[in-house]
């Protein structure tokens, strides 16, 4: 057999849905791993991200320093990067931020709808610093493919990996859409 | 009765022979003989203004590209619809309009009705090509019955065609340019209070986005009727 | 009234007679740069001081048109009627018009202030738009008439038919001057030939381009001409009524032409039944509220029209379906200015100038590092060096020439190694670039071409009409991408996009505006590539 696909998937400005889908591919799960190793994920206990990834999936938009750091890194690391739902694509709703600036989203986050922020401080130890405005990964690096969705549903997700491992086209544009 | 003449002219869309009455456009004979051609500002019963430019098509021995809801039939021409050229065209205007506001698909009332979104699918544009932009405007929800969200409108204008052609209130209209181009009623009031507004809802059935929706729906709750202009017309014209 | 050729002529003596008792003039240069430099006072003050002086009876003193060397205002020209010679004042200040009517009182002329007539500014350009601009007042009919004014009317309307215009108009080869550069006879008889009711005659004076000033000159120094040109356009077409559509920035033109149309319909030169014919002709003043796209033809009659000036998809064209859905002839400013000229002096004379192509001369306005600053005219297929260094004095403070830009936010920058070129409609657009209406912009060695194209790019932005989606996104995203590469953050995925989106939103956009608006930024990567890699961050 082959050589098993190395595969990373990460979760920066999004709100895990897409990875909640990915495990909705439920038994089809086990019929991947014999083509994957998933070396890096919300799902594996690994701290750092590895080098010489062959595919990293990516869910959420990039909203601070830290996911463009990571972003990066990622794009040095592995082959293909696969943006995987509506706010890696788009921003979706982590860009409708945009419209009011990051001030006033920390002012109501941190103020007015805050119970206890005696201080009147915002943090920003340790947390990493959010962005003027949030981006969709292809505004940061060159990503390689696009599955939208929000969240991209399990069959879609299923059949684009079995056609990258395959190496076969597919038209995403069938299986999934914005905002399904 | 003499029957008025009529004119037909014989001309070719993607190396089909078709014809047409000498005053159709290049759409409109393109329907009649069952072959496709994208559109989003175009809707049956209104006026054509080709202002999203999606319907725009190649037209042999010219450089230049036309679009199709405005564009009269010419005999002998030779029409192409399906080009990689326009293909090209197509995927990046429609990259500009989803770029051009904030319309968060997941979150739109019209999120599964929406004739933006289908354009996306049937293009095939599963990212935007360009950046997207930040323009913010205000949601004007002061009717009773409609909202009118200009974060979500892409210009198409069938909102004031439909009310001035068909509703005949001409109460939407547009303001301002570029960029900031936006439909309002009136002098710019509040929907509520237009006193040139009916209230009759034409506009928000047109709407091919969710940039006006009913009141109280949902996400993916805003279903439209959009049969309902051609309807209308074809119980006026009985009447008459 | 007057209703004849003879009665015209004998206003024409009449003020000839009048201009003759004064042996000398003083011609203070009223339009719109000299009078922001406050001639107005500066005429009010030399007609005092020459009063004081007690010359008036010698020395009459009146307010010109611009006669083209703006660099130099506030300009005031000596002109002596029986010598015909004239004496050229440059930089006058209002400190300077007493010494000036002393000069004038003692017949010395004011040596610090005399300017070089014989130098290349002046010796090598043709006035024939132009003539009549410097020399007569713009408020007065009858100086027009002294000047031979409303003659070619008179007698075309006596003794030429309608077709014998148009094919006068054919033959002289005057090609539209608003840029495009459409045969103007063949214009005339598209619309000539169309069996309809009611047409119109549509003068585009809504001049928008950033540093050109030729039809704002024009109207304000001799807004008579326009008219007349407008009026046998009228009668070539068969059309009634006509409209002058004039951007409101432009008060001291609507001023001067709803002046001169009022003196005209006292005559009877407008109104019923003109020198005794059949034909009738009416003019009106339309402001534009300020719009740049309200100089594109659909929107131009859309917003006369009294509607949103948004453009239209074309066709039907304007000679079809124009202003209310009726024929009409629009034409700009300079284009009308042409017309009596070639009706006076046949079409032959006017051949006799420019090149076989595109006959005639062309105005320029030249601005930006350019030591002459200002309104030339001249013949048509003159080599840019010509107009660049004899003409417009070479680049100012010293420096070297980087580009011309020609043609304004729709044209295109030509390399300082092109000199050689010769300016006509063809020409100009073979390089990439466009005649436009005339605006001519130098840009020295220290200009960055990304900043240029980006500036052309940003006026583009905000005077699309955001009726459709390539010129009205595409122009917003192309800024930002040229703020990108001004600011060395590019990508080179950056530089295919732009390269990608000038292609469909020249291809895709709905009109002149939004199909041109690439133009500077093509040109741009044509001639100065480099300055763009530049722009691209290295990772």
């Amino acid at each position: 057999m082959a050589q098993k696909i190395k595969v990373a998937t990460i979760w920066l400005d999004g709100c895990s849905g897409c990875h909640m889908s990915f495990l909705d591919m439920d038994e089809r799960l086990v019929e991947l791993s014999e083509y994957m190793d998933v070396l890096y994920s919300p799902y594996v206990d690994q701290k750092e991200f590895p080098e010489g990834v062959d595919l990293t999936i990516v869910e959420g938009a990039l909203s601070s320093d830290h996911d463009v750091e990571m972003i990066k890194t990622i794009r040095q690391n592995s082959k293909k990067i696969l943006a995987l739902g509506d706010c890696a694509i788009t921003g979706n709703v982590s860009t409708m931020k945009n419209l009011y600036g990051t001030r006033a989203i920390m002012e109501t986050g941190y103020g007015q709808n805050a119970d206890h922020n005696e201080s009147g401080e915002y943090p920003h130890l340790v947390v990493p610093k959010l962005l003027d405005r949030v981006h969709p990964l292809h505004e940061i690096v060159p990503v390689d493919y696009f599955v939208p969705g929000c969240p991209t549903p399990a069959d879609a997700i299923y059949t684009v990996l079995k056609a990258l491992i395959e190496g076969k086209e597919v038209n995403i544009s069938q299986l999934t859409r914005f905002g399904k | 009765m003499i029957k008025q003449k009529v004119r037909v002219k014989t001309f070719q869309i993607n190396g089909i022979d078709v014809t047409g009455r000498s005053d159709s456009t290049i759409l409109e004979v393109a329907k009649e003989h069952d072959i496709h051609i994208p559109t989003l500002c175009y809707l049956e019963g209104l006026s054509c203004v080709g202002a999203c430019r999606i319907c725009l098509v190649e037209i042999k021995g010219s450089n230049k590209l036309i679009p199709a809801c405005t564009g009269k039939i010419k005999e002998g021409m030779e029409v192409f619809t399906d080009t990689d050229r326009l293909h090209k065209h197509r995927k990046m205007i429609l990259s500009m309009i989803f770029a051009e506001r904030t319309h968060t698909c997941s979150v739109c009332v019209s999120n599964g009705h929406c004739e933006l979104q289908d354009m996306s699918v049937e293009l095939g544009m599963e990212h935007s090509q360009v950046p997207y932009l930040t323009n913010r405007f205000d949601i004007d929800a002061s009717h009773e019955r409609f909202v009118n969200d200009p974060n979500r409108c892409i210009l198409c204008t069938r909102c004031v065609r439909v009310c001035d052609e068909v509703e005949g209130a001409h109460a939407w209209d547009l303001v301002d340019r570029g960029l900031d181009t936006r439909v309002i009623h009136d002098m710019d009031d509040p929907w509520v209070e237009s006193e040139s507004c009916t209230s009759c809802g034409k506009c928000v059935q047109v709407c091919p986005t969710g940039a006006l929706s009913e009141k109280g729906v949902s996400a993916t709750e805003m279903v439209k009727k959009k049969s309902l202009i051609v309807n209308l017309l074809e119980m006026r014209n009985r009447e008459r | 009234m007057i209703t004849t050729l003879e009665e015209l002529e004998e206003i024409a003596n009449k003020k000839q007679c009048e201009n003759n008792e004064c042996r000398e003039e003083l011609r203070v240069c009223i339009g719109s740069s000299c009078l922001s430099l406050g001639a107005k006072e500066i005429e009010k003050d030399l007609k005092k001081s020459v009063k004081d002086r007690g010359i008036e009876h010698r020395c009459r003193v009146k307010g010109v048109g611009c006669n083209g060397l703006c660099a130099a205002g506030v300009l005031v020209s000596h002109y002596d009627n029986e010598s015909g010679e004239e004496v050229l004042y440059e930089k006058i200040t209002e400190e300077d018009t007493d010494k000036l009517a002393k000069a004038v009182e003692s017949q010395k002329p004011l040596e610090e202030h005399r300017s070089d007539m014989s130098r290349g500014f002046f010796a090598k350009q043709k006035k024939i738009v132009l003539e009549n601009a410097g020399y007569i007042d713009p408020d007065d009919i009858e100086d027009y008439i002294a000047h031979g004014g409303y003659r070619a009317l008179f007698t075309t309307l006596n003794d030429a038919t309608p077709m014998e215009v148009i094919s006068q108009i054919k033959q002289s080869g005057l090609r539209g001057r608003g840029g495009g550069g459409y045969p103007t006879g063949l214009k005339w008889e598209t619309v000539a030939k169309v069996d309809a009711e009611k047409k119109y005659i549509v003068c585009n004076g809504d001049e928008g381009d950033p540093g050109a000033f030729m039809d704002r000159a024009i109207m304000e120094a001799d807004p008579h001409r326009v008219i007349e040109g407008m009026a046998l356009a009228g009668y070539a077409c068969g059309a009634a009524k006509g409209y002058i559509y004039v951007r409101a920035e432009y008060p001291t033109a609507v001023e001067k032409l709803n002046k001169a149309i009022k003196q005209a319909n006292r005559l009877g030169i407008l109104g019923n039944k003109i020198a005794d014919s059949g034909f009738d002709f009416e003019l009106e003043v339309r402001l534009g509220g300020g719009a740049f796209v309200c100089g594109e033809a659909t929107a131009l009659v859309t917003s006369i029209e009294g509607n949103r000036g948004n453009p239209r998809q074309k066709p039907p064209h304007l000679s079809d379906h124009g202003l209310w859905g009726e024929p009409t002839v629009l034409n700009n400013v300079e284009t009308f200015a042409n017309i009596v000229p070639i009706l006076n002096n046949g079409a032959q004379w006017y051949r006799g100038f420019g090149t076989e192509k595109s006959p005639g001369t062309k105005v320029f306005a030249l601005t930006g590092h350019i030591e002459n600053t200002g309104l030339v005219e001249v013949p048509m297929g003159m080599k840019l060096s010509e107009l660049i260094y004899d003409i417009g004095g070479g680049v100012s403070e010293g420096r070297n020439l980087k580009a011309i830009q020609t043609g304004g936010p729709s044209g295109g920058c030509i390399p300082a190694d092109m000199l050689d070129l010769e300016v006509d409609y063809d020409s100009l657009k073979k390089v990439g670039s466009m005649m436009g209406s005339g605006g001519v912009i130098v840009t020295d060695d220290s200009s960055n071409m990304v900043e240029v194209a980006r500036f052309f790019m940003e006026f583009c932005k905000s005077e699309s009409c955001g009726k459709c989606v390539p010129c009205r996104v595409g122009t917003t995203e192309m800024t930002d991408i040229l703020d990108k590469f001004i600011n060395k953050e590019a990508t080179k995925e950056d530089f295919e996009l732009l390269k990608e989106m000038c292609e469909v939103v020249k291809e895709s956009s709905l009109c002149g505006l939004g199909q041109t608006a690439p133009n500077p930024v093509l040109s741009t990567i044509k001639y100065f590539e480099e300055e763009y890699i530049k722009g691209i961050k290295d990772d």
